[in-house]
């Protein structure tokens, strides 16, 4: 296995991070899966990208994108935005209790 | 106006338009015959995860309306549609493909849908797609398979695979998909449409689930050329919900369309036909597309892409790593499934998240949550962002010397089901034509170029443009479907 | 435990509410209050496919504030994600600013025991709020999430550690509030929240080299609290090295019931907020035509505008201090004189009036100056009438008072309280005489040389005539019956 192969321990590191409950094989089999993407990807490190710009938007040089305007516009009832919830309490989205 | 179904569903987009707007048929009939062929065609093609007719034939009675007081609202008014189940439908059932929104029904409409339903455009129902646009064969759908029309044991590829097989089987003239890496073009190529991923930034986003958010862009599926041009033209502009939607003026494709290929500088990239593991079927079918060109008055031109060999890897990064982030809002707060016998708040996350979740956002959530994460990010995201410069540059000295790239959409035809799914590096692997025109915000367009030997199955080739420039692509998409024999309807249905 | 052997060292990262119509990335409106989810749409809510649409004012509030505190304006700024799960955060992520923020550098001016300083900033970037988790909604236990303010527009001003003591840090956010307010971005409400902050807090012995373990202590939502939870904070730190223990590296929640910074268990987990480039959101950016524009916009800023009355108008450095702590009442100030007089007598006045008398009724009634009831014409109104002698400073507290609470012209209200003041020496005579034919004794002393028994005379003679008499005519009618 290469250096960018990931350990059980880091696999669970990484699902609570993304709150994943994974089922034991479920951590066995992504720790192989993972490692071996892992593995693809190392070949991006044959580039040298010192001195390159990263291209984190796509959009086309140049664009100045319009802003909106601060005008109040309509958005949902209450019963709307809570038509989809799983569980409510008036017009609040109720959730297990926080500890903070 | 009656004409027996096999006939009305076999029109083309443009077709069924004009067939109203003559009053030759009624929009009514276009719908139900979609409907019935629905009906008769999805239980073994699978393209649909929800058909709703109340919904379309009403909209077709509006559209007939129309017609009849001489006031339709474009081409395609009261022409049946259907969309990938990625795009919001205000009280139509929204999944993703995927179990955690199973049963959602949105509070408003995507833009894109707006803007058909605004041309008169009827939807009759929402496709069959790979969860939340992962993958490339369908068969990520948490709800059923989607089968391939011209052989029911392959995949139509994904993620859009529900859209290309409903438009090749003739359940609908035309279809919206997404292409984050080629779900457009690869379903397209499998399923012998015509499918396009427009530039980044000419369609908007707003309302489209998102997968990978500087990758996604909402495309057309259709029979022809001209069809996805139309459909294109119709949802194409800027959004001002969408500020990464680009303010330039959408181009008359229609207009430019039959220009031909003469004097057409067409740019063949030397790593993709030479050991690039294509089939020969593929690479012959791909071939004989580019004599027809030189038929036609075309010139090619060799090119090279030297960093496309690493799109894949920065693919493999950067759609994962902004995938992580998007997928965060499924947290059972406000819809969607929640784990009711969770008994924290953080076991109510992670118990929803992995019900809800199948297998492959739940791997690439895992490795875009890994590549971002503390001590990973400039080793892998920051560095395949970079990389992505590298390949833009690439497509722009090309761009210098061509002025459309031609190749072959994926390295097989449609493969079948069940082949790849345990071996997910080998599924990404053959993404491997269609990726670097997402990383690159280029549009791409895959259209049919025959059939392979053997098995019969078609070959799409792809078309890569400049920036904005799909107008080439359509043209010359259209000068090599007019050079080529049309292909037969597909076998399986 | 002996905290004079420690320094103290403060850094504050202010979080301050713009003063927008609506919020950062979406039309819904930014009131204050409401039912829960009253004021939310797809965007603000979290949806599947929804995207942010960047505010302008938020921009432009952006880039004025940076202008005003001295900072450099990135021509092009970028939006990050801050990832995190909690139920009032509906993405799963925050849009804020992280690696190039709209402003970097720049500074707060303060004054402390009458010395001038600034403060360095780190930089001011812009990003959404969260939204409200509300506890104990039901009898299980369970809290409900409100995302009223969830997409609200915040700046967040942070700070060099460059403060030393709870002290200078309640000075530092006194003048940044003023600075806000003055520029119209913020309206100071810190109860409410529109202002408030988070302050990284540690200790080192005095002629360390190296800074110690910070916290970062949450939820200081006044300026007494942020006093309380730094000063408590120190004593907590200084106590644990001290008794050979180590400060750990957490966040801490001020809990004003108890006065006392508490871990916030619930967050323990280690941070790897997983920031990266927001790509539904193209960079900021900040044409230098905007930026000349919004310079020449700049109002007078609270230190400029102090020094001007002490210079001009002659004010105390604590009356002008107090007047530009709020630029609504500093603009009530000019536009009173302005009504009233000119000159330094006439500043007095109103500044007296203004941190005295109208101050205590603000600060009982809770009423923001831009919406009170008394207008700088009326105190101006109100000041003449005391000029004139028609009412006496007794009667001029309660027509204010009055002016305050109903916004009635002075006038009518000296007319229908009866306040006129009486000036009229036989009307007054009765009185007086009544005074003094009740205290012989204190005549009898007053004769016999205790000249400060005037004052004595004068108000019971006040008590007499329920504040109404003119002191200056009882003064005169006392000379003249008690002798010079
Ligand atoms: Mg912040
Ligand atoms: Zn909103």
């Amino acid at each position: 296995m290469s250096s960018s192969s990931l350990s059980l321990e880091e696999v669970r590191r990484i699902a609570a991070l993304a709150r994943l409950r994974l089922a034991p094989e479920e951590e066995e089999r992504f720790a192989g899966q993972l490692s071996a993407i892992l593995a693809h990807v190392e070949q991006l490190k044959e580039l040298d990208v010192s001195g390159v710009e990263p291209m984190t938007h796509a959009l086309a040089a140049g664009e100045v994108p319009a802003l909106r305007e601060d005008a109040v516009l309509p958005g949902l009832s209450p019963e709307e935005a809570l038509a989809a919830a799983p569980a409510r309490e008036g017009t609040a989205f109720k959730v297990p209790r926080i500890i903070e | 106006m009656t004409a027996p179904t096999q006939d009305l569903v076999r029109l083309g987009l443009r077709e069924a338009g004009d067939a109203v707007g003559a009053r030759r048929v009624s929009s009514r009939a276009l719908v139900d015959a979609a409907l019935a062929r629905i009906e008769a065609t999805d239980a073994k093609v699978g393209a649909f995860l929800a058909v709703t007719p109340e919904r379309a034939r009403a909209a077709a009675d509006a559209a007939d309306a129309r017609a009849a007081a001489g006031a339709r609202r474009s081409p395609i008014d009261g022409v049946p549609l259907a969309l990938k189940d990625i795009f919001l439908t205000k009280g139509v059932p929204t999944t993703a493909g995927s179990r955690i929104l199973e049963g959602y029904l949105p509070p408003y409409d995507a833009t894109v849908v707006e803007r058909l339903e605004a041309a008169g455009a009827v939807v009759v129902g929402k496709l069959n797609m790979d969860e939340f646009a992962m993958g490339s064969s369908n068969e990520n759908s948490a709800y059923k398979p989607c089968h391939n029309p011209w052989d029911l044991s392959r995949t139509p590829g994904g993620s859009s695979g529900g859209s290309a097989a409903a438009v090749a089987a003739r359940q609908v003239p035309g279809a919206l998909g997404t292409d984050t890496g080629g779900s457009i073009r690869e379903p397209a190529a499998f399923c012998g449409v015509v499918g396009v991923k427009p530039t980044y930034g000419r369609v908007s986003r707003y309302g489209v689930i998102a997968f990978a958010s500087s990758l996604d862009q909402v495309g057309p599926l259709a029979r022809s050329v001209g069809d996805a041009a139309v459909l294109l033209r119709t949802v194409a502009g800027h959004d001002p919900r969408d500020m990464t939607s680009s303010t330039r003026p959408v181009d008359d494709y229609l207009a430019t369309l039959e220009g031909g290929a003469k004097g057409l500088r067409v740019g063949v990239p030397r790593e993709w036909l030479e050991g690039g593991g294509v089939d020969p079927g593929v690479a012959g079918a791909v071939r004989s597309a580019l004599d027809a060109y030189e038929r036609l008055g075309a010139r090619l031109v060799e090119i090279s892409l030297p960093h496309s060999k690493y799109g894949i890897g920065a693919y493999y990064l950067i759609a994962p790593a902004e995938a992580s982030s998007n997928l965060a809002r499924y947290d059972g707060v406000r819809f969607g499934l929640r784990a009711k016998d969770a008994r924290g708040l953080k076991e109510m996350y992670s118990e929803s998240r992995e019900r809800g979740f199948g297998p492959e956002p739940k791997r690439r959530i895992m490795l875009g949550t890994y590549a971002l994460s503390a001590g990973y990010y400039d080793a892998y995201y920051l560095r395949a962002q970079k990389v992505r410069t590298l390949i833009r540059r690439d497509f722009d000295a090309a761009f210098e010397r061509c002025d459309v790239i031609a190749g072959p959409v994926t390295p097989s035809v449609a493969f079948r089901l069940g082949e790849r799914t345990d071996d997910p590096l080998k599924m990404y692997l053959a993404d491997i034509f269609t990726i670097t025109c997402n990383l690159a915000a280029l549009p791409g367009l895959s259209v049919p170029c025959g059939l392979e030997a053997g098995s019969g199955l078609p070959v799409g080739l792809q078309l890569l443009g400049r920036p904005f420039d799909e107008a080439t692509l359509f043209r010359a998409a259209r000068a090599l479907e007019r050079e080529l024999p049309a292909l037969p309807a597909p076998p399986g249905v | 435990m002996a905290v004079a052997d420690f320094q103290t060292v403060i850094g504050l990262e202010v979080h301050a509410q713009l003063l927008t119509r609506t919020k950062i990335f979406c039309g819904c409106s930014t009131a204050f209050g409401g039912e829960p989810n009253t004021h939310v749409c797809p965007v603000c809510l979290g949806l599947p496919g929804v995207l942010p649409s960047l505010n302008r004012r938020v921009v432009e509030m952006a880039v004025r504030t940076g202008l005003a505190l001295g900072c450099a304006v990135r021509p092009k700024s970028v939006w990050a994600r801050k990832n995190y799960f909690y139920p009032d955060l509906p993405k799963g992520y925050q849009i804020s600013q992280y690696e190039l923020p709209i402003c970097e550098g720049g500074e707060v001016p303060l004054t402390l025991d009458g010395v001038e300083r600034t403060v360095r900033l780190v930089r001011i970037h812009m990003e959404e709020d969260a939204g409200k988790n509300v506890h104990d909604v039901s009898a299980d236990g369970s809290s409900g999430v409100d995302l009223n303010r969830a997409g609200v527009p915040l700046l967040e001003i942070v700070s060099q550690p460059d403060l030393r003591s709870a002290d200078e840090a309640v000075e530092y956010l006194k003048s940044l509030r003023a600075i806000v307010m003055a520029l119209g971005v913020n309206d100071g409400n810190m109860q409410e929240g529109s202002l408030r902050c988070d302050a990284n807090v540690s200790v080192m012995r005095r002629g360390a080299s190296e800074y110690g373990t910070r916290c970062e202590i949450k939820n200081m939502n006044s300026f007494r609290f942020l006093r309380q939870a730094i000063e408590y904070e120190v004593r907590r730190q200084v106590e644990l090295v001290e008794s050979g223990g180590r400060v750990e590296q957490e966040t801490r929640l001020f809990d004003p019931d108890r006065g006392e910074t508490r871990s916030m268990r619930s967050k323990e987990e280690a941070h790897d907020y997983r920031y990266f480039p927001e790509p539904d959101l193209p960079p900021v950016i900040v044409e230098p035509a905007l930026v000349e524009r919004l310079r020449a916009e700049l109002p007078e800023l609270p230190r400029a505008r102090a020094a001007r009355y002490q210079s001009a108008l002659g004010l105390s450095a604590y009356d002008a201090g107090n007047l530009v702590a709020d630029a609504a009442v500093a603009g009530f100030f000019d536009a009173a004189l302005a009504a009233y007089g000119e000159g330094a007598e006439a500043a007095k006045k109103v500044a007296n009036w203004l941190t005295g008398e109208v101050a205590r009724l603000a600060n009982e009634t809770g009423e923001a100056a831009a919406s009170w009831k008394l207008t700088p014409q009326k105190l101006a109104a109100v000041l003449r009438l005391v000029d004139a002698g028609t009412i006496g400073g007794p009667g001029a507290k309660q027509v204010v008072e009055e002016v305050f609470r109903t916004g009635a012209e002075p006038e009518a209200v000296v007319k229908a309280k009866g306040l006129a003041q009486v000036s009229d020496a036989g009307a007054l005579e009765a009185a007086v005489d009544k005074i003094l034919a009740a205290n012989p004794a204190e005549v009898e002393k007053h004769r016999s040389g205790k000249k400060d028994l005037t004052g004595f005379f004068v108000g019971q003679v006040m008590k007499e005539t329920k504040g109404k008499a003119n002191p200056a005519v009882v003064n005169a009618l006392l000379r003249k019956k008690l002798g010079a």
